[in-house]
């Protein structure tokens, strides 16, 4: 063969090479997404490849959004509180309600004034789970993890670590004091701020999921407050003595939706990723990734016994009941609530 | 120099000069320009403001952020320095020269691992349930298994661990740089050798220790990393405190204004540092 032939060959291969190469999509997502058997049945279906970029908090995700080129993203994962600010600022596709199981989701998780916006649908829920406590049930006894207030018991003291997110926990100590989430405001937050303070002496570190699932997991503490199933599930297999539970003051429920970026140019193909993740498969994959494990939105998805088990699924109607949604504060008193968890990190 | 020869060296050093303006000047100058802005609800308000500045003086967290982040700054300089030169020391002038290269491999050993699974790692040692108490108690020392993490103790191991390491190489460096000559003159004029190092080396070495402290203090002030992992947050140091303004809140307005604040503070140590400062000599 001589040598411009196989060059002429070479070429036109590079060129069907690149017109049969596989399609792309691009998702901004929690790390529970990144799980590759939560991938795969939706990559080999659809010939794609799926590549996902986590992230933590509302504000990167915005930040990263802010840096990229219109089109650069094409999935969202987004904590369903935060739905209607990225709604609004034009980051999210309408979505079609038809296309989407949503009398198979569980009522609470719903959450109509959330995932539309003037009636709108812009996303789908899809996990959620319980900003609660977590413990070593050989150290801390059920009896004692069904009330809040055993936390500022002396004989935790050193032995309790508390989730470093400031929302939920200032709100799960609001319930320790008898009142909701939605009941905080700057005149009563002072009071909420000297209960977190006390509980400071009880307080070995204060960390993010992964600090404090590792505090827990290696006996530095018993407890952690703000913690759910995202954390002990996962660990449920290597430990079985590490549980979780809602007390009967009840917890925050967190929730996270996924949607499709209204700048994504392959929208029919995010659309089927979303009612992939929505389906009964791809909700058991999610409600399990090696991530965190949390509740499946969709009440069918395909679990089994012991997966059901760990979640807890028979006791949701009582915890769905008991548990209140993320209450976001307006800004004004966000800022106070941040402050006043930077005072308690330093007390 | 004639234009020739001007336009050469201009050319020469033209990448430098680009480099440093467009991944230092241009984003300082854009930080700066930020801390006067505002954060307003979900808004970034433009505009020409005080308001950061005024914040972190007057809220007490902010200042004691940053007086944690200089005690612990300054704690591990001289636990690194004084742990550091002595090896450095052992290095140059003990260890046989042909061992002296596999020495140095060792001690570069932490710069090669990741900089999170280290500091993880300290954390599983430095734990309850940990190498390190399990030994003490295996050895009578402890009774029950204590912690040495989440606390400033862990940030500060976990600091010490990776910046001896820097301190010795740069020590090291300025050491084997000193004539050993100087040493025989002492000593023919009746020095001891304790006094010989008192007057001869320790001084001479001086560059290498101020390099080495300088180049910790601008990682470890900075660093988010170490104090986040094997603190507990149980104290907020200034870096921390940065990313709280980041985090929800998107604030970077005020995390740009923090962060002027502490490139000023580092500035500072530089110009009382400057005269020692000798980086040939390392």
């Amino acid at each position: 063969m001589n040598i411009r032939v196989l060059g002429f060959t070479l070429f036109i291969s590079l060129c069907l090479g690149i017109s049969f190469a596989q399609s792309e999509l691009n998702a901004l997502v929690w790390c529970d997404h990144t799980d590759q058997a939560l991938l795969q049945p939706f990559e080999e279906k659809f010939n794609v490849k799926v590549n996902v970029k986590d992230y933590e908090g509302t504000g990167t995700a915005l930040s990263l959004i802010e840096q990229s080129r219109p089109g650069d993203w094409d999935v969202f994962v987004v904590d369903s509180v935060d739905v209607p600010r990225v709604a609004e600022a034009g980051i999210l596709a309408p979505l079609n309600e038809a296309d989407f199981p949503w009398d198979d989701f569980f009522d609470e998780v719903k959450l109509d004034d959330i995932h539309f916006v003037n009636g709108q649908l812009y996303a789908v829920p899809e996990k959620f789970g319980y900003n609660t406590l977590s413990f070593n049930n050989k150290n801390a006894s059920e009896a004692d993890m069904l009330d809040l207030n055993t936390l500022w018991d002396a004989k935790f003291e050193g032995k309790i670590a508390v989730y470093d997110y400031y929302i939920p926990t200032i709100e799960l100590i609001a319930l320790s004091m008898g009142m909701k989430p939605s009941d905080i405001t700057a005149e009563n937050l002072p009071q909420i701020k000297e209960r977190l303070f006390e509980l400071k002496k009880n307080t070995a570190l204060i960390g993010g999921v992964v600090g404090v699932q590792t505090a827990l997991a290696t006996g530095e503490v018993d407890i952690i407050v703000g913690g759910g199933e995202y954390v002990t599930a996962v660990l449920h297999e290597e430990d079985p003595s590490l549980d979780w539970i809602l007390p009967k003051q009840g917890g925050v429920r967190w929730q996270q939706a996924i949607g499709v970026f209204a700048d994504s140019e392959k929208k029919e193909l995010a659309t089927e990723f979303v009612k992939y993740i929505v389906s009964p498969e791809g909700q058991a994959r999610l409600a399990t990734s090696s991530c965190y494990w949390a509740m499946p939105a969709n009440s069918k998805a395909a679990l089994n016994d012991e997966q059901k088990a760990i979640l807890r699924w028979d006791e949701q109607p009582g915890y769905l009941a008991n548990s209140y949604p993320y209450y976001i504060p307006d800004a004004e008193l966000d800022a106070l609530m941040l402050e006043a968890w930077t005072e308690f990190l330093q007390y | 120099m004639n234009r020739r020869e001007s336009l050469k060296a201009w050319g020469l050093i033209a990448p430098a000069l680009l480099w440093t303006l467009a991944f230092f000047v241009v984003p300082i100058a854009i930080m700066t320009v930020y801390s006067f802005w505002q954060r307003v609800g979900t808004k970034t308000v433009r505009g020409f403001s005080l308001d950061n500045y005024v914040a972190f003086f007057s809220k007490t967290y902010f200042r004691e952020a940053l007086f944690n982040s200089l005690e612990v700054t300054i704690l591990v300089t001289v636990i690194s320095i004084l742990l550091a030169y002595p090896l450095a020391y052992i290095l140059a002038y003990q260890v046989p020269s042909h061992w002296q290269r596999l020495a140095l491999s060792l001690a570069i050993l932490p710069f090669w691992t990741s900089y999170v699974v280290r500091s993880y790692s300290w954390l599983l040692v430095l734990s309850a349930k940990g190498i390190v108490s399990k030994s003490l108690q295996t050895l009578g020392i402890l009774h029950d298994p204590v912690s040495f993490v989440n606390s400033r103790m862990g940030t500060i191991i976990g600091f010490v661990h990776f910046f001896t390491m820097l301190l010795t190489l740069t020590i090291f460096a300025n050491l084997v740089q000193i004539p050993r000559n100087y040493l025989k003159a002492a000593a023919d004029l009746g020095a001891s050798r304790l006094q010989a190092f008192w007057h001869v080396t320790l001084p001479l070495s001086v560059p290498g220790i101020m390099v080495g402290a300088f180049l910790t203090f601008v990682l470890c002030i900075g660093d988010y990393i170490t104090p986040q992992i094997l603190g507990g947050n149980k104290e907020l140091l200034l870096p921390q405190v940065i990313m709280l303004q980041i985090g929800r809140q998107a604030n970077f307005p005020m995390a740009s204004a923090l962060s002027l604040i502490l490139m000023l503070v580092i500035s500072l140590v530089f110009l009382v540092s400057a005269r020692y400062l000798r980086l040939e000599r390392v």
